[in-house]
């Protein structure tokens, strides 16, 4: 299956999963589909049949209310029977609407308060390195999830060990809860702030699946990588485009049905 | 006690190289034996408890055994957050060490007074709960904690009782240990304000009044069968703990007792009450300010005896 394929089904997962169960963030899904597509269907060193092989790459995805994008990508990719997605968000359910690992191979973080991701990535980043393992630990992390003092930590800590094998990828849709990140706490300019915090940044279009391939390509420096993938959060989904009520709004009815239709007429 | 309880870490490390130690940016003067003879495994994360313990859950998913070091409440308190959703929820190999507990740093004000650490660990599930009281405890939690799977928290304490381990004991977790037999009341306690109520037993003893002593160096997980006889073969209980009132070690013996229908003839829990404590001074001091030292508990279990 190519990228865009997968991308596609993981935006179609991600609708038909928090429509039936009633859960919010779908537009955060659908602004990080392509990220995940091209991770997951190309740059990841990855194995289904075995989830915990210990030179896999690994994906923590901080921001963890997306959770429905990486359960619909792990079952794409085989790590667990795809009907399993329809127990989202349901009761008595394992796959919890924000990204959980129990009980679902795959997935290497459980998480949901923001601000926890990245430092547990650092510590993966570490160990690898140290056991002198060819992985590579990516982190997902929103742009409102930067207001988090604790990625700032991670972030000063990571340039400090020089930890190459850490790659941060920020889904910067420019919308957060209630507002855009400029009207609720401003973040630019932000790739100078990477910098001056001595890190390799890339700045993608986070649609582009050939640039974020690119950008995911190991590189040789000394630094860890962010790549600020600039986003369009609901994409995919012309009415949840760029609209700050689709963070929390559920597609029900005449909504869900267009937005079906919009997203299985994608190419 | 911290000395104790590098030593036993070091001790330690020499046969298991998956320990790891990672600090907050403190222990000078006291880490340096660890981090001379390990240095690929120790870590300084810098002034950021939130940052030590997400890494500290990332190398242990790794594969390693990772003691997290700071003093007071900021390796608990200030990241608990991510030792309840990062540690405990993943199962991680996580220890995190706090130098300091109850009042230790009395004279350093209420940001350094660890006062609510066992309630709050206690509470969170599939975590483990050390208070050593002895230097003798404080090394065998400290290895039993390295062996004992997934989030563990010890609390080391400035004060010790010295060495109340006896030839031949071997420590169990979640196993009380009786260090006073006795028929008259009971006294429980954990961490080390047991010298303190060994020092109080000490004097009621002088007066004839032979008072039972457990001390409690596990205070999750936590065993029953001691604390049962206790309430059914001596005059009542006592507890006494260098913390708040609220969800501490006396509320652990009182959940044990309701839990299995036993009630003690007499029941009084010694420990802090009236807020935050804004008068600061030694952990000598404020034990007396609090009612905690030797003697008051003494004077408490005569007027509990009495009743």
């Amino acid at each position: 299956m190519d990228t865009t394929e997968l991308a596609r089904r993981i935006r179609l997962h991600a609708l038909r999963m928090t429509s039936r169960g009633g859960s919010s963030h779908v537009a955060s899904v659908l602004s990080m589909a392509d990220i995940l597509a091209v991770l997951y269907g190309r740059s990841l060193r990855i194995d289904p049949a075995t989830p915990r092989w210990p030179d896999r790459d690994r994906v923590v995805l901080s921001k963890g209310h997306a959770g429905a994008g990486i359960y619909a990508a792990l079952a794409e990719r085989g790590f667990f029977p795809l009907e399993m997605l329809q127990t989202h968000y349901q009761d008595g359910s394992l796959l919890s609407g924000h990204v959980s690992h129990k009980g679902i191979p795959g997935v290497e973080l459980s998480t949901g308060s923001l601000g926890h991701g990245l430092a547990v990535a650092v510590g993966m980043a570490l160990a690898c390195r140290t056991d002198r393992r060819a992985s590579r630990v990516f982190a997902v992390l929103s742009d409102g999830e930067c207001d988090e003092g604790s990625n700032w930590e991670a972030i000063l800590f990571a340039a400090h060990h020089r930890l190459a094998n850490l790659v941060a990828i920020i889904d910067f849709n420019g919308i957060q809860s209630l507002a855009t990140v400029e009207e609720t706490v401003r973040l630019e300019p932000f790739a100078d702030k990477w910098r001056a915090f001595g890190w390799r940044v890339l700045e993608a279009d986070g649609h582009d699946h050939a640039v974020l391939a690119t950008a995911f390509e190991p590189h040789v420096g000394a630094e860890p990588t962010v790549v600020i993938a600039r986003t369009t959060k609901g994409k995919g989904v012309s009415f949840m485009e760029n609209s700050v009520l689709w963070h929390y709004r559920t597609a029900r009815g005449d909504e869900f049905d267009r937005a079906v239709a919009e997203l299985e007429g994608s190419p | 006690m911290r000395d104790v309880f590098v030593t036993r870490l070091v001790e330690e490390a020499e046969q298991d190289e998956r320990i790891n130690l990672i600090t907050g940016d403190l222990g000078f003067g006291v880490l340096h034996r660890f981090w001379d003879r390990f240095p690929a495994r120790f870590l300084n994360a810098g002034v950021a408890e939130q940052l030590m313990t997400g890494v500290a859950t990332g190398l242990a998913m790794e594969g390693r055994i990772v003691c997290t070091y700071s003093i007071a409440n900021f390796p608990t308190l200030r990241c608990l957050e991510q030792i309840r959703n990062d540690a405990a929820y993943h199962d991680a190999n996580v220890k995190v060490v706090a130098i300091g507990g109850g009042f230790s740093y009395g004279a350093l004000g209420m940001s350094h007074h660890a006062t609510e650490d066992l309630a709050i660990l206690r509470a969170l599930p599939q975590v483990t709960v050390f208070a050593p009281g002895c230097d003798w405890e404080a090394q065998e939690c400290t290895s039993a904690m390295l062996r004992q799977p997934g989030v563990c928290y010890l609390r080391l304490d400035k004060s010790t009782a010295g060495i109340t381990g006896r030839p031949g004991e071997t420590f169990e977790v979640g196993v009380p240990r009786t260090l006073r037999e006795g028929s008259a009341l009971t006294l429980i306690t954990c961490g080390g304000i047991l010298g303190e109520v060994l020092g109080a037993a000490d004097m009621l003893a002088r007066d004839g009044i032979a008072v039972r002593v457990l001390s409690i160096p596990t205070l999750k997980p936590l065993r029953s069968e001691q604390i049962i006889a206790a309430a059914r073969e001596t005059d009542g209980i006592l507890t006494v703990e260098e913390h708040v009132l609220t969800g501490g070690l006396g509320s652990t013996i009182a959940e044990v007792l309701m839990d299995v229908g036993v009630q003690p003839r007499r029941f009084l829990r010694l420990g802090i009450s009236g807020g935050y404590s804004s008068i600061v001074g030694s952990q000598e001091y404020l034990r007396r300010r609090h009612g905690l030292d030797a003697s008051s508990i003494a004077t408490r279990a005569r007027a509990l005896l009495a009743e």
